[in-house]
């Protein structure tokens, strides 16, 4: 039994949620149950949002993720919030361009990535999100071609292809740092 | 699995709906509904069907009685205050014995209440919608490919039957995303010949009204009435069990209640305790036969619940108190977490609180 807790958290407006439909999409295409479960507070862009994904390969029980496996962090506010909920050798992914401080816990890894930076840099300013969604699957399930373009072309309506080579390229991009 | 996709919950209602034969939906926006009608808003005008937004829930629900009178497939969705607006209405439906589809995706209260999951609307659901005796089916999903089977399954029921079906989901149901295939066969639609569809001189007028000012007459309506409520009661019971065979003791929850207690039930059956689900799939009519048969074998029941103990009440009188019946639950929004049901599960394993 194998059951992966994830939670996405940041401002809106930084695609918290679509990197969560991304996540799960992945998990679906791969025959795995799955379920994404957002905040659905009053939040919009520039207030908090947060996402739950969880995916396994027996049926979801609760949708209700509290002590995540992996925390992908993109603000601060985000990191002080659920940076003690993450499970004992849990994984945190940090936008360390926007969060100037270490994670405190010393027993779960690490990963600090620079995303809007990198974002930026690359000319693909709105997807720093991808680049630390490449990242996260570099790290946990590797990183394919075939599996994450399966789940993009779910996320990502046909009206918008052309963003599909830019989100791949962002996700390569987080992948590889 | 390649033809699943990840819906909402509030979508998969929608599009359920909509393969159901529903072409006619009403409705006002509040939160954590709001998707149901966004659905309805971009697809009914590319099929032909009506999507209205109503100046307010009671408009809404007194153009379903308009549409149900005429013998096609209605619905209305709101989260619970628009629900206490629709009250009257879902009165005169019954009254009429008129078949809709009414979803209640459930918010914290009472009042305007916050806009987080809770469950506090049972009570209303089952036993006090409105004035007058009357009840509606009540179908609880607790993922989001039920929440679409449970919306087919639904208008079947209110068509058989002649009266309104509730889907008493909440916030979580709603929002949530989860695979959902909707590969469905629809029956052919049921004969109205009540309707009032216009009678083209060959008939005599169908009148659809529930006023009867003969107090013999209105008896007799509701003696009616309640046959074939005995007969739902006896033939439309659904439930899930979940490890009851050897348990010792019994959870029972329902919607995401049930999902947070099978988390406790399985970490619970790791530390060796012996404890069971019932699920309630219908909440009237209320499964009372799985609540009997585990009142002969387990020590305690724990009702695990999103309000301050509402479905506790027909548990009771299912397992007719022969053994404690406990309460385990959060309020105003906020959603008990598996640690919490483990606690009480491990407490009852204790016998410490019989």
């Amino acid at each position: 039994m194998n059951t992966t807790s994830m939670l996405i958290a940041g401002f809106g407006g930084q695609g918290i949620l679509f990197t969560g439909k991304f996540l799960a999409y992945k998990g679906l295409v791969e025959d795995k149950e799955v379920s994404w479960l957002p905040s659905y507070g009053p939040e919009m862009r520039g207030g908090t949002a947060s996402c739950s994904v969880i995916t396994s390969d027996t049926p979801v029980g609760s949708p209700i993720v509290s002590s995540p496996d992996i925390l992908i962090a993109m603000n601060l506010p985000s990191l002080d919030k659920y940076e003690d909920s993450v499970v004992p050798g849990g994984k945190i992914f940090v936008d360390s361009t926007l969060i100037d401080r270490k994670v405190k816990r010393t027993d779960v890894d690490v990963y600090y990535i620079p995303a809007t930076q990198l974002a930026s840099d690359n000319d693909m300013p709105t997807l720093a999100n991808m680049i630390i969604a490449g990242k996260v699957l570099a790290v946990t399930d590797g990183f394919s071609d075939e599996s994450v373009n399966a789940a993009l072309k779910k996320v990502i309506s046909a009206k918008r292809a052309d963003m599909l080579e830019t989100n791949l390229r962002a996700m390569t991009i987080g992948a590889e740092n | 699995m390649s033809d699943k996709v990840l819906m909402k919950g509030n979508e998969a209602i929608a599009e359920a709906a909509i393969i159901a034969g529903c072409r006619h939906y009403f409705g006002y926006p509040i939160t954590p509904q709001t998707e149901v009608a966004a659905y309805m808003a971009k697809k009914m005008p590319k099929i032909g069907g009506t999507f209205l937004q109503a100046e307010s829930e009671i408009a809404a629900i007194n153009m379903v009685y308009g549409v149900s009178s005429t013998g096609k497939r209605v619905m209305t969705s709101s989260s619970s205050p628009g629900i206490s607006l629709k009250g009257e209405g879902i009165s005169y439906l019954a009254g009429a014995d008129l078949p809709a589809l009414l979803i209640n995706v459930q918010r914290g209260g009472p009042g305007l209440g916050g806009i987080q999951p809770s469950q506090s609307d049972y009570f209303q659901a089952t036993k006090g919608t409105a004035h007058g005796d009357f009840h509606m089916i009540v179908l609880a999903p607790c993922s989001v490919q039920e929440m679409a089977d449970l919306t087919v399954k639904g208008f079947d029921l209110a068509d058989k039957y002649r009266m309104t079906t509730m889907i008493l989901a909440d916030g979580t149901m709603g929002q949530m995303m989860e695979p959902v295939s909707l590969d469905y066969e629809i029956a052919p639609p049921v004969e109205k010949p009540w309707a009032t569809t216009g009678t083209k001189m060959e008939r005599k007028h169908n009148i659809v009204n529930s006023l009867s000012l003969v107090p013999e007459e209105l008896e007799k309506l509701n003696f009616e009435r309640y046959e074939r409520y005995k007969k739902i009661e006896e033939t439309e019971c659904m439930y899930e069990e979940y490890m009851m065979e050897d348990a010792e003791i019994c959870v029972t929850a329902f919607g995401i209640a049930a999902r947070v207690s099978k988390n406790a039930i399985n970490e619970a059956r790791k530390q060796g305790i012996k404890v069971g689900l019932i699920r309630p799939i219908t909440l009237w009519p209320f499964p009372k036969a799985p609540y009997k048969a585990a009142a002969e074998k387990v020590k305690e029941v724990i009702s695990v619940e999103l309000n301050m103990g509402q479905m506790i009440e027909d548990v009771k009188l299912a397992t007719e108190c022969k053994v404690p019946v406990t309460l385990c639950n959060r309020a105003g929004g906020m959603i008990p977490s598996p640690e919490q049901v483990l606690e009480a599960i491990k407490k009852a394993a204790k016998g410490g609180t019989k």
